[in-house]
């Protein structure tokens, strides 16, 4: 309950700030906003262009409705001098009903017409040439990204080349979760028991963020989405070096030791090793992701010490549970963490 | 009942015990009607310091003044109140009041039902609010639910909500269901059997209409919320499999009963709304209702299209072209029959007179805002727009201008409205007028810029954010709204505390209305009318205000 | 509480009570529909054994003595409405008996499920559809049969008179309303889902 006060007026300073700063502030931020108007993929453009129609047709019934309610509001408000007279009594008009009936029914046809061809567009079944396929599996508060056709498996960060049509088959080890990067895609639901799909096919490299958009549980705030478009030459090597066993220093050897002899391999996978579990992230190549607890923390050494050392600080009700061990032994385990590149 | 004397005339010493002791045991429609209506607000109260509690939560990013495990809590707590204790209360209770006085008859078809059913919603309720004391149980896990007032399978199964949780969710809404269902029963009884002399179903006045068609889809829509309850219930407690997805059961099974229940719900929420509009707005405009019967007839018609919408809560879950296609035009269909109400409420004001009164003050927010509401829900039918917004805060948005901006101004209008019949005493205008732009002010200014977040990717339903998303000046005024709206409801507690201490006198018909409750004392005797009202048209007082040119002439 | 009281000198087609057992009877339809729906959603999609095909067989009796119950109500009201008075309690007491034996036949059917062919709520997916759905139409038999019994006791000691008619016949109303629901019944889980 601390600090909260103190952090809205600061907020509020802030606020007034940003007002004046404006652009400024906006280009030298990381993160675009994911906003659905800024899209960088085929189907997210096709939804905005879409948006677009639908958005002028409601804001043209409502200017002309909202304009026929402020003028009875002005013209027809009761004037002084009016008491004790009752205005002509008015009980209906069948052509009048006919009327405003009819060309709602029009719009509505026009509508479902246009909403129905965008979605026959936008949910096909057929796959272009030389599409990349990825299996999004979403866990309770964290997503796997496995390559099934370039052998890879990594979490919360995903990798897609620029051009190419990438098509997800969306999976679920517990609740439901959804899918949602606003710029790239509409969001779809990540069911347990059936397989979703969901295509993409981005314009332009860059950072694009999302999240889970399906309430699924404590930390459905922090189910982060990042997903980096990269051009065809940092796809290929960034697919080259994620392909490579976890390569594993002598220096880091008593590191690994208490990995590979602690509750860690239960649930985590480090390719090239003993460590084979499936229930937390793939940590093969850890530190070729910029984030950690699924975008909860920077992923740097200070974040994955206190990581390790009490979970639940970073990130309140994650499954993973403290591994209990002393400081000195922590530093070695994260010296082995951050070895894996 | 027949215990009670007709004519009350001698003086009775009354202590607070018999006072308390008439509200508890009375079968009394009024009594109970304002009793349904009374802890409506209550929980009005309480949701809304939970929005409150959220809001604070969310003014800036990365906020720490409520955990995440007591978010969640917070925002299953709000929509489970807001829907089931307050929305399902208040329409019951203004049913329950003023559809026997509308009608002419005495009380409701089964009092002593009405009784149980208010009763049953009450402990519902407190069923519910126990959670937060009663739900550690023997795992010692959780205190009030928090899995969302829909309650998404496999989330609220055993395996995902160990601890009595999400069995206190379910066992209070069935429980104060059975307040809704007897309520339901008894407004379609009443209506149907009590009416007095001349009152054909042709003159009902709307309001009574309107509730009638509201009680048909609760018996309808309610039922299998109950069902689907029960066999969640059954998951939970028994073993059984009917939403556990490692036996083969389905997960989105449950969405599916879920939102067959819960859109109808919405109309089955909105639609005594209308009927407050329907009411409110010729009387402040001096004009009779445009198109009476194509009123009843929309009111019918989004009646039966609404039970056929349900999925359009499901856009994402992945249903195939086909029902996507199908339930996005069923739902821009709806549209029709309500645009078409909307148009009857201006074409009523067209060429009025229009006394801007409290009353009148909300239902016209009420007509600018539920244009806005109608517009966005046609925006979230067309499929693909859907796929990025829902389970947003557009959403969010979209929904709380359909319950605020629309149900909860028609309520305040309805409560300044039939305030002075019910208690004798007239609303303070001048608070009132202060109650009325403060929360509209508010409201705008809180979820206006809700559907900011919505499009710019800010999902519904996490405790926080990340700082640099861009979202942060949006939540920061969509917070701050929310003083304005606590403001404007501390002036309008203010205004009944003022009208029942020192209110002014009402008189029998201080608005100059046309329905039959006007034509008794203010409050009712307990038996309503001395004698049985006879009536010719549709506005009674009409007629007998201008016996020259009388509405059974025309109609 | 029926027709004539309620006094207003308005000619109304039906009644309060009619239109309250009515209305009851139409919640009470959109109730079992759902579990009707999962029923039929369900079919085929258990995991593992037993299957419906496997141990289900008709149940002919119980069917017989339900729905010859609605008859023998039937009876009970027109003999009530005629004042003969042992006519009424025979028939009452022959519906009595009648769901009785339903409930019997349902009852063996259930321990041959459990105890032979070892199907539990939790075992399967038909299991937990089949015991919800012929459980809740039982639950509606026992409340209707422990109805009728009372009326039936009140009969044998004199309180039930002519003027009684009308509700006995509300009563019977629900019983029809469980028979017609157990023909839904019969026709998903025995014939559709075998």
């Amino acid at each position: 309950m601390t600090g909260a006060t103190p952090r809205i007026l600061v907020a509020v300073i802030a606020a007034i700030a940003a007002f004046g700063a404006g652009a400024a502030r906006a280009a030298e931020k990381v993160v675009r906003t994911p906003s659905m108007f800024d899209p960088a993929s085929t189907p997210a453009e096709a939804i905005d262009s879409y948006t677009m129609l639908v958005v002028a047709i409601c804001a043209a019934i409502f200017l002309v409705v909202g304009g026929l309610l402020a003028f009875a509001v002005v013209r027809f408000r009761a004037r002084p001098g009016d008491e004790g007279r009752e205005p002509p009594q008015i009980y209906g008009s069948n052509q009048i009903e006919l009327a405003w009936t009819v060309i709602p029914v029009l719009i509505v046809v026009i509508l479902a017409l246009v909403t129905a061809r965008t979605i026959l567009d936008l949910q096909k079944d057929e796959r272009p040439e030389g599409w990349l396929a990825i299996t999004a599996t979403g866990h309770q508060w964290w997503w796997e990204f496995h390559y099934p056709t370039l052998g890879i498996t990594t979490a919360n960060e995903l990798h897609i080349p620029v051009g190419q049509a990438t098509f997800l088959d969306l999976e679920s080890q517990d609740v439901i979760h959804s899918f949602w990067v606003p710029q790239l895609s509409g969001k779809t639901d990540v069911v347990p028991n059936r397989t979703n799909h969901l295509w993409m096919e981005a314009r332009e490299p860059g950072l694009y963020v999302g999240q889970c958009a399906e309430f699924c549980g404590t930390q459905h705030a922090y189910m982060l989405l990042r997903v980096f478009v990269d051009t065809k030459e940092d796809f290929e090597r960034w697919v080259a070096s994620q392909q490579e066993q976890a390569a594993v220093a002598a220096a880091v050897g008593p590191g690994r030791e208490i990995f590979e002899n602690t509750a860690c391999v239960n649930c985590h996978t480090v390719r090239g090793t003993g460590a084979r579990g499936r229930f937390g992230p793939d940590l093969t190549h850890l530190m070729s992701r910029t984030t950690i607890g699924a975008g909860v923390a920077p992923n740097d050494r200070a974040s994955l010490v206190e990581w390790v050392t009490r979970p639940d600080h970073l990130k309140p009700g994650v499954l993973m549970p403290a591994m209990q061990l002393e400081p000195a032994r922590i530093e070695l385990l994260v010296d082995y963490l951050v070895s894996l590149r | 009942m027949a215990s009670i004397p007709l004519a009350d005339t001698e003086p009775r010493r009354r202590f607070r015990s018999d006072v308390l002791h008439d509200w508890v045991t009375t079968v009394d429609h009024k009594k109970l009607g304002i009793l349904y209506i009374a802890s409506g607000i209550v929980f009005f109260v309480i949701g809304g310091l939970e929005a409150t509690a959220m809001r604070i939560q969310l003014a800036v990013p990365e906020n720490d003044f409520v955990s995440p495990e007591v978010f969640n809590r917070l925002f299953t707590m709000h929509g489970t109140t807001m829907v089931f204790l307050v929305g399902m209360p208040i329409i019951t209770g203004f049913g329950n009041y003023l559809i026997p006085l509308m009608i002419g008859a005495r009380d409701m078809a089964f009092p002593r039902l009405n009784a149980w059913g208010f009763w049953m919603f009450l402990f519902g309720g407190l069923l519910l609010y126990f959670s937060y004391l009663g739900s550690t149980g023997l795992y010692g896990a959780g205190s009030a639910p928090d899995v969302g007032w829909f309650a998404y399978t496999p989330l609220a199964g055993k395996a995902f909500s160990r601890g009595n949780a999400t069995d206190y969710w379910i066992l209070g809404i069935v429980v104060s269901g059975f307040g809704s269902l007897s309520g339901a029963v008894n407004m379609i009884a009443t209506a149907l059997t009590m009416r007095c002399e001349g009152m054909s179903l042709g003159r009902m006045p709307l309001f009574v209409w309107m509730m009638v068609i509201v009680s048909f889809m609760i018996l309808v829509a309610l039922p299998p919320l109950t069902a689907a309850q029960v066999m969640l219930l059954f998951d939970r407690f028994l073993g059984a499999h009917f939403f556990d997805t490692q036996a083969g059961g389905d997960a989105v099974l449950w969405q599916h009963f879920f939102w067959f229940f819960g859109h109808p719900e919405v109309y089955i929420l909105m639609i005594p709304g209308f009927a407050y509009a329907s009411e409110i707005i010729p009387v402040f405009s001096r004009k009779v209702i445009f198109g009476y019967s194509v009123m009843v007839g929309a009111t019918v018609a989004i009646g039966f299209v609404s039970l056929s919408v349900w999925a359009h809560h499901m856009f994402a879950v992945g249903m195939g072209r086909g029902l996507n296609i199908w339930f996005a035009t069923a739902t821009m269909i709806v549209g029709i029959p309500t645009g078409m109400k909307l148009f009857n409420w201006l074409a009523t004001m067209y060429g009025g007179r229009i006394r801007f009164r409290v009353p009148m003050l909300f239902c016209t927010a009420f007509l600018a805002q539920f244009l806005v509401a109608g517009l966005t829900g046609i925006m979230l039918a067309a499929v693909p727009f859907d796929w990025q917004v829902t389970d947003s805060y557009f959403v969010v948005a979209h929904f709380h201008f359909v319950l605020i901006g629309g149900l909860v101004c028609t309520i305040f209008g309805a409560i300044y409205y039939w305030f002075p019949k019910m208690s004798g005493r007239m609303l303070d205008e001048r608070l009132g007028r202060w109650h009325f732009w403060l929360f509209v002010i508010g409201f705008n200014v809180t979820f206006l810029t809700m559907h900011g977040q919505g499009l710019l990717g800010m999902p519904r339903r996490i405790y926080t954010y990340p700082a640099d998303r861009g979202w942060e000046i949006w939540n920061l005024v969509t917070s701050l709204g929310v003083v304005l709206q606590i403001a404007g409801v501390l002036f309008f507690v203010y205004a009944v505390i003022k009208a029942l201490r020192s209110g002014e006198p009402a008189g029998d018909d201080p608005w100059d209305a046309w329905t039959l409750e006007w034509s008794t004392s203010s409050p009712p005797p307990d038996y309503n009318f001395d004698e049985a009202p006879v009536v010719r048209s549709r506005r009674p007082l009409w007629d007998l205000k201008h016996p020259d040119d009388p509405d059974w002439k025309y109609e | 509480m029926t027709a004539p009281i309620d006094g207003q000198g308005n000619a109304t087609a039906w009644s309060r009570g009619e239109v309250g057992t009515l209305l009851l009877i139409l919640a009470e339809t959109s109730f079992f529909a759902i579990f009707i729906v999962g029923y039929l959603f369900y079919i085929g999609k258990s995991l593992s054994g037993p299957y419906p095909a496997d141990v289900l067989e008709l149940p002919v009796v119980a069917t017989i003595c339900l729905l010859s119950s609605s008859v023998t109500v039937v009876v009970a009201v027109r003999a009530l409405e005629a004042d003969r008075r042992g006519a009424f309690l025979a028939g009452i007491f022959a519906t009595v008996l009648l769901g009785g034996g339903f409930l019997a036949a349902t009852a063996l059917e259930w321990r041959k499920l459990i105890v032979d062919d070892g199907l539990m709520i939790s075992t399967n997916l038909f299991g937990t559809t089949f015991y919800s759905l012929v459980g809740f139409h039982a639950a509606h038999v026992t409340v209707g049969l422990l109805l009728l019994a009372l009326v039936g006791v009140l009969g044998v000691l004199g309180f039930v008179r002519k003027e009684h008619a009308t509700r006995v016949d509300l009563l019977s109303w629900y019983w029809h309303f469980v028979d017609v629901v157990w023909i839904a019944v019969f026709t998903v889980v025995y014939v559709v889902g075998v």
